[in-house]
């Protein structure tokens, strides 16, 4: 169980990490963000855990970007979203990376893939020079960074589009993405 | 709303002024439901039981195992096969209705019915061991209607009418052990195979699903077809008009929605009486109009020239003229949607069916005994609503064709051979000589999320272009009538060489309508004539015949796709069935199948690469049956 702050909320997440055991993370994270930076956000009040989310953001990162044609790759496309079941009230939420302004990955980062975009205040991570070590799924407070097969895979905030792909599919309009005072906004 | 959404002139201008008066339609609603499950859309949500629901992972990182440890092609098969099972329910119980007509005619019950094609019924009689000697047609259809619906209930045995099959169709279905002993027998073991830890091995669920899908199209449709064609007479060659430009501004309007011909039938008699036109008459109007909607259209279409007003999904913009008085429905393919769309004009939605009804919608129960009763009465309410109409308001398209329906295996011997020599012989001869390079059907729904409709012209168009003669039921065949395939000109201007020869010596269009969705169980006899003329092979999969729903929606349309695949047809469909999330289900039903039963499926969303698929196959199995080349070989190659 991790407990942590999310929109003046606070939740235990009780999670799997992808080694295959319960994940119990201590860690506080390190949650302030750039103000003006876009990132996904949930309303957890409208989030049912559908996990649409994660099967658009697959297929965003497919080839051929079809949900069809997708099953025919060689490299199957995999989701940098995920759906997490929070066990008080059974609400659930979907998480994609923070960008957290003092990432860890970015501080774990023993190959100097994953870093900071100074103008967006993006984590980004840079592919060619992941070494697949997985120190940023270790220290990652979310649990949003997955194993891809040569690289890390995290949120890139879909580049391919204008808008994102987890936000546009979403059935219940959960998911915003923007800055967080437009989040805001759009929670009242 | 894109002002070109349908490419059918009516249909748009209609869904224009959907738009502009803020009645939500069909295609507002779907927009609003895209982008749509993806876990749905490939057949890998598992609702069966509450330990679930469950969802597998399509590629490959969360779940493989839904929480009883199905697998992807379990949940897959699971799913479809029930959609199978519903369907061929939804066939069986039009059928069961019309077999208790008959036999109610039989006991004198239901008056105002007659037997209108009394030598079919002594035919059909004969077929089921009934001596029809020295008994007259009242006592024939009594106890025909007790041996057909005694099928619905069967336990053991094998129904009548699946022995119309080739012998090596029978051989392999025995072989199977998919050869159906009842209807309702099958439809319940079908459903109770799905339950949760039933049937878990995806090949053995697909047979269930061939078994059912065989109970419905050799038995349930097969009986719905030869029961209306006894009641209401076999269909003929007729001409009538199609499209929303059939309503009239100063007559009585009445939609007859649905699929089932018992009520329909009477309404449009009762319609044609002086009396009603008189009563019609003393409300302001000129007189009355009965048109068609979706597959009850087609059934009066064929039988009675009745005229069309459109297909699925025109019944909104049908009552978005504002000029229908009463929309009938019986059962099937009846849009909640179309109940709220009338709530913006005078129209009266009247449910009749006791299994269909609709919240805050004026319902009549249809009782056969007093079918003419009834049909009077809810005539008499349409004319009463006249009034009503607000003549601002309406806006008819002026969007009409002319069609002609109505062939059936029965009446296509006298096309093709005259009255003098009827047989199916020049229709193989054209066959082999390379003529018409084979025959494909094209039949099912419309489905906004494909073309609403388009699909089917477009893949028509270029099957008749490669010499294919076209066979259509359903709104399939609404769609294609609308834009002026049904009609012999077409074959000039659209069919290649070889077909055009053909339609224009006998004088039938390139493209033969021949009744509603149930009425594809014709096909199947046409194929076993066919084959019993001899020169083409022993079984339906020798044959140079595919089958197609390009637009398919509803789970009818799956079922009668499992029977002509079961039968040893190639079917192709638009969208793909809700299986791809697996892909051993994918490849069995797509490959290995057509080793087993001898058809196979296809997925193709594209029109003309799927016509395409067809007359490979066709070609395929031209080849096999060492067959000439196809006469006039059009050189061109596929672009799209």
């Amino acid at each position: 169980m991790s407990l942590f702050r999310v929109q003046g909320f606070e939740f235990r997440i009780y999670r799997k990490n992808y080694f295959g055991f319960s994940h119990y993370s201590s860690l506080t994270p390190s949650y302030s963000i750039d103000r003006k930076m876009a990132k996904i956000f949930c309303d957890i009040k409208k989030c049912t855990g559908c996990k649409t989310c994660e099967l658009a953001c697959a297929i965003e990162h497919s080839k051929s970007k079809d949900l069809f044609k997708a099953l025919l790759e060689d490299e199957l496309p995999q989701s940098r979203i995920t759906t997490e079941a929070i066990l008080i009230d059974n609400l659930s939420m979907s998480v994609a990376c923070q960008h957290c302004e003092n990432a860890s990955c970015v501080d774990a980062c023993i190959s100097g893939a994953m870093y900071k975009d100074k103008k967006s205040g993006e984590t980004k991570c840079d592919l060619d020079k992941c070494v697949v070590c997985w120190m940023c799924i270790m220290v990652c407070p979310f649990g949003v960074i997955s194993r891809g097969k040569k690289t890390s895979l995290k949120c890139d905030l879909c580049p391919d589009r204008k808008d994102y792909a987890c936000v546009a599919t979403c059935p219940t309009k959960a998911l915003y993405g923007g800055s967080r005072e437009e989040f805001k906004e759009k929670l009242k | 709303m894109a002002k070109k959404i349908t490419g059918n002139k009516a249909s748009d201008a209609m869904i224009e002024r959907a738009a502009k008066e803020k009645i939500t339609t069909v295609w507002d609603r779907f927009m609003a439901q895209c982008p749509q499950c993806g876990f749905g859309q490939l057949g890998l949500c598992c609702t069966v039981c509450n330990m679930g629901p469950c969802r597998i992972d399509p590629y490959g990182k969360g779940p493989q195992l839904g929480t009883c440890g199905a697998d992807a092609d379990i949940i897959s098969s699971r799913n479809m096969v029930r959609s199978v099972a519903v369907g061929a329910a939804s066939h069986a119980d039009h059928a069961r209705d019309l077999a208790h007509t008959l036999l109610l005619v039989g006991e004198g019950k239901a008056r105002d019915y007659t037997i209108r094609n009394p030598e079919k019924l002594r035919r059909i009689a004969r077929e089921y061991g009934i001596d029809v000697s020295a008994k007259d047609n009242i006592q024939v259809a009594k106890e025909l209607g007790q041996e057909m619906l005694a099928e619905f209930g069967q336990q053991e045995g094998e129904p009548t009418f699946p022995k119309r099959a080739p012998k090596r169709q029978q051989d392999i279905w025995h072989k199977l052990n998919i050869f159906p002993r009842g209807v309702d027998r099958e439809v319940t073991e079908t459903l109770c195979r799905t339950h949760e830890g039933m049937d878990n091995d995806y090949q053995n669920l697909i047979r269930s699903a061939m078994k059912v899908s065989l109970a419905d199209g050799w038995v349930g449709s097969m009986i719905a077809t030869e029961v209306s064609d006894i009641l209401f007479g076999a269909p003929y060659p007729i001409r009538s008009k199609v499209n929303l430009g059939v309503l009239k501004k100063d007559e009585v309007n009445i939609l007859i929605h649905g699929h089932e011909p018992t009520l329909s039938d009477q309404i449009v008699s009762a319609a044609q009486d002086k009396e009603m036109v008189e009563f019609a008459k003393k409300f302001g109007a000129k007189g009355i109009t009965v048109a068609g909607i979706c597959c009850t259209a087609n059934e009066n279409l064929v039988r009675r020239g009745v005229p069309v007003a459109g297909n699925f999904l025109q019944q909104e913009l049908a009552i978005l003229t504002g000029a229908v008085e009463a929309m009938v429905v019986d059962i099937q393919c009846i849009m909640p949607g179309t109940a709220q769309v009338a709530k913006n004009f005078h129209t009266k939605v009247i449910s009749t069916s006791s299994k269909a009804r609709f919240m805050e919608v004026e319902h009549v129960e249809f009782k056969e005994e007093k079918a003419g009763e009834i049909a009077r009465e809810i005539v008499k309410k349409a004319i009463e609503n006249f009034p009503n109409r607000d003549k601002k308001r309406v806006e008819i398209p002026e969007e009409s064709l002319d069609l002609v329906a109505g062939f059936t295996v029965e009446n296509i011997f006298h096309h093709l051979g005259g009255r003098f020599r009827s047989s199916y012989r020049p229709l193989n001869d054209n066959i082999i000589n390379g003529r018409i390079r084979g025959i494909a059907g094209v039949v099912g729904c419309d489905n906004p999320k494909n073309q609403s409709g388009a699909s089917h012209t477009q893949m028509v168009k270029e099957l008749i272009k490669h010499d294919v003669l076209v066979v259509q039921t359903g709104c399939s065949a609404i769609a294609c009538a609308r834009d002026g395939l049904l009609v012999p000109e077409a074959a000039a201007k659209y069919a290649g060489k070889g077909l055009q020869e053909v339609c224009a010596a006998v004088g039938i269009p390139p493209v033969l309508h021949s009744g509603a969705c149930v009425d594809n169980s014709r096909v199947l006899i046409a194929c076993c004539e066919i084959l019993k003329e001899g020169g083409l092979g022993e079984g339906i999969d020798d044959l140079p015949v595919a089958g197609a729903a390009p637009e398919w929606m509803s789970e009818k349309a799956m079922a009668i796709g499992w029977y002509f695949v079961a039968s040893g047809v190639l079917v192709v469909f638009g969208s793909p069935m809700r299986v791809l999330g697996s892909k051993n289900v994918t490849k069995h039903i797509t490959e290995d199948i057509e080793k087993i039963v001898g058809g196979k499926w296809a997925f193709e969303d594209n029109p003309i690469k799927a016509a395409h698929i067809m007359i490979e196959h066709m070609d395929k199995k031209r080849a096999a049956l060492k067959l000439k080349p196809v006469m006039y070989e059009t050189e061109e190659k596929i672009t799209v």
